[in-house]
């Protein structure tokens, strides 16, 4: 398969972008940060589940149409360009991805299907400490009869004060890991809303001996962990793309725009190199995500070493590109009266998110061995 | 569109290399003095080269994709792509090398007339001619056009004076085309031809230029009154930068496939060799990171070629991208070769030891630091994607 988008995905991509362009994104984003009433846009994510947006990862005998991570790419990237805030991630990237990758048939059937129409949105649980760090688990789960005893502490859990369910990670006695489907209602569990940089959804949550059915636990395999992890990680980059080329867009514009010294600032070649360097960047970029987002859907061998690269190239990148944006923009994109100060927010956030590029490049060097 | 069968072609292609590239002329190039260059003086270095030469001719396969009425053997772009594929996999060594097929040649087929096409392409497929570049001056690098070498119209010839820098091979050229001012009086753009010299006129004279690296196949190209005829001019007068501004975007496209690993300077072997580790890690962490930074750009530019070349086969219209890979090939390159000389720290900067082919990793290292100035520098390339991409605006 080629690095080009096919006619479905193509027509995916034309169809999503129309239906973003005709909504309300970043002033629905500046609502509810400054309103602090509605927690996202309840209807846009309706319409965006009608249109089966969260179905593109789901098998078509759950009820998904089964488009590959190609396709979720390309959304992803308009999630990012429009800076949408929904449960897309948690639940149709993260969620999704690890019943498909770990669930049973029992799980999917119970869970897939839901998803796909919209009917639940889910959660994943990993996080224990300020900076990524993949296997670093202290939330404990004890056997008692046919339940897990969980105790425990997961932090920056995005969409937890949201989701129906939580999918935590966890340690079992003989020190293996396992993932619990726990609903959020669960008695025991607690979740407490923060505030982040980026407006999105996310909370800590406490687990104080809450009680899962052994149906409800999912043994889970490292190398099963560091695929989901991987996976999530170009998806995150696909995002990531969608912010560096919107940012980087809304700058080109304001350069020709812009007049000081009586002549429009684009016009200055200090900033006329910086901008083709920022060109430059997006284009490498857009090539490992496709790359990635291909390795996906071909199940190839070498999918860490593509993740990494990824992750790592696109937090560059977006630091890049959300920083020369500020600075070009100069006094005007420091202020909250445009928006494109909400795309370095928000991409300082997704950077973070299962390791930044001194992670990402670290652990590359891991993979290649020396 | 063609009916051509390409996997009978492959097959076809493969086993008549196969059967007529002699095991001499196959393997790897260490120096172009080994190839065949044609030329008026010119000589076959060995029986099997010239056998090689004359069944590549007889193919049309010296320049695959012109015309036979020119030499060539007519290929489209697929069947083109196929031979060169099949060549490589069998690593056949160039059956000429020459300027005058891919710098030369892609400005005649679309700017010169019929006659001139008739003679001087099939002059190229013969290898009787050996062709030299001449645009750089020594006033005129990036500001190209501001060249000041000029023809004057002496009513049945040209008379040309003034000097080229930066000729490759200018010391074993015959003929060389060129760039010269032919109207002072309007824009610097507007008054430029493009003009074919002979290099055995009176008045041509050449000087060798040697660079940080060493020895260089550059020379200085000096034109004392030298009598040009009129016939030799390639387009319209005074239309020569339409000419220089095709080739040139050639010229990067060759340049952009600089780079590459070839083995041996692969910095991740080099660094195998000579650095310590601490539990099967490069000692240095930052040393490591930079290896890491390097690989993670090389394959994402390797990527990014593969990505260009599958949307324009889908007709997606890439546009001026060959500035960005000119750019980005050329500075990767550098990278390459600084990171080398610091993961073998002094060990490769002895000029006269056997063990360092006398300097051979240093010298292609000082020789990278041209990579981004030739062919138009990075700044200039910079400019283009300003430019003609993002619509910058001109002061």
């Amino acid at each position: 398969m080629a690095l080009v988008l096919n006619e479905e995905q193509k027509l995916l991509k034309e169809s999503v972008k129309d239906f973003f362009d005709s909504k309300e994104k970043i002033s629905a984003l500046r609502k509810i940060r400054d309103e602090g009433k509605d927690l996202y846009d309840e209807n846009l994510w309706k319409e965006m589940c009608e249109m089966g947006l969260t179905g593109l990862i789901i098998p078509e005998n759950y009820g998904g149409l089964n488009f590959g991570y190609v396709a979720l790419g390309q959304v992803l990237e308009l999630i990012g360009r429009n800076l949408v805030i929904s449960p897309l991630i948690s639940t149709s990237l993260m969620s999704t991805t690890i019943i498909n990758t770990i669930g049973n048939e029992n799980k999917k059937k119970q869970f897939l299907k839901k998803i796909a129409l919209g009917e639940i949105t889910m959660s994943f649980a990993y996080q224990e400490k300020s900076n990524f760090d993949p296997y670093f688990i202290n939330t404990i789960a004890e056997s008692d009869g046919d339940s897990y005893i969980i105790n425990g502490e997961k932090f920056y859990v995005l969409d937890a004060n949201i989701s129906d369910y939580i999918i935590a990670l966890v340690k079992i006695e003989n020190g293996s890991l396992g993932c619990c489907i726990i609903n959020s209602n669960a008695e025991g569990l607690k979740t407490e809303k923060t505030e982040f940089m980026d407006t999105r959804n996310r909370g800590n949550i406490e687990f104080n001996n809450v009680s899962v059915s052994k149906e409800n636990f999912i043994e889970i395999k490292l190398e099963d962990l560091d695929k989901i992890y991987n996976i999530i990680s170009i998806g995150i980059s696909s995002e990531m793309l969608g912010i560096s080329i919107e940012a980087f867009e809304r700058t080109i514009q304001y350069l020709k725009e812009r007049e000081q010294f009586g002549v429009p600032i684009g016009s200055f070649q200090a900033l006329q190199h910086r901008a083709a360097k920022m060109f430059i960047e997006i284009e490498l970029s857009r090539s490992v995500v496709f790359k990635a987002l291909k390795a996906i859907d071909d199940n190839s061998q070498n999918l860490s070493e593509l993740a990494s690269l990824c992750k790592s190239k696109l937090g560059r990148t977006v630091k890049l590109v959300t920083n020369e944006a500020i600075q070009m923009h100069g006094g005007i994109g420091m202020t909250d009266d445009i928006d494109i100060g909400l795309f370095l927010k928000r991409a300082r956030v997704a950077q973070q998110s299962l390791g930044d590029y001194n992670y990402h490049l670290n652990r590359y060097a891991d993979i290649s061995g020396y | 569109m063609s009916n051509v069968d390409y996997k009978v072609f492959r097959n076809e292609t493969r086993e008549w290399l196969e059967n007529i590239c002699p095991k001499s002329m196959t393997g790897k190039v260490n120096d172009v003095a080994e190839l065949y260059w044609g030329g008026i003086n010119a000589e076959f270095i060995s029986d099997d080269q010239k056998h090689w030469f004359e069944a590549m001719y007889s193919k049309g396969w010296i320049a695959p994709n012109w015309g036979k009425r020119y030499g060539g053997g007519e290929l489209d772009t697929q069947q083109h792509k196929i031979l060169i594929e099949e060549m490589n996999k069998l690593k056949c060594k160039p059956p000429l090398f020459s300027f005058g097929i891919s710098m030369l040649g892609p400005a005649l087929l679309k700017f010169a007339t019929q006659e001139q096409k008739d003679k001087y392409l099939n002059q190229i497929t013969k290898g009787e001619i050996k062709w030299a570049q001449g645009y750089s001056e020594p006033n005129a690098g990036s500001d190209l056009a501001g060249l000041q070498c000029k023809a004057e119209d002496k009513g049945d010839y040209f008379l040309v004076n003034g000097s080229k820098i930066w000729t490759s091979y200018g010391d074993k050229g015959d003929w060389i085309f060129c760039l010269v001012k032919t109207d002072f009086e309007v824009k610097k753009q507007m008054g430029i031809s493009f003009i074919l010299i002979d290099m055995k006129s009176e008045g041509v004279s050449t000087r060798p230029i040697k660079l940080i690296s060493g020895k260089s196949p550059f020379t200085e190209t000096f034109f004392d009154n030298v009598k040009v005829p009129k016939e030799n001019i390639i387009g319209e007068l005074n239309k020569g930068w339409t000419i220089a501004k095709y080739l040139l975007t050639h010229e990067r496209q060759m340049i952009g496939g600089v780079g590459g690993n070839d083995g041996k300077f692969d910095p991740r072997k080099i660094a195998s060799e000579y650095t310590d580790d601490i539990d099967g890690k490069i000692s240095d962490p930052i040393l490591r990171n930079e290896l890491a930074e390097y690989e993670m750009n090389d394959k994402i530019f390797s990527m990014t070629i593969e990505r260009a070349i599958d949307e324009e086969k889908a007709g997606n219209n890439s546009g001026a991208i060959s500035s960005l890979f000119k750019y980005y090939a050329t500075e990767l390159n550098q990278e390459r070769m600084e990171l080398i000389m610091a993961l073998s720290g002094h060990s490769q900067m002895i000029m006269d030891s056997e063990k360092t082919k006398n300097g051979y990793i240093a010298k292609q290292f000082l020789r990278s630091k041209g990579n981004t100035i030739e062919g138009g520098t990075s700044e200039v390339q910079l400019n283009i994607i300003a430019k003609n991409i993002l619509e910058l605006p001109n002061k």
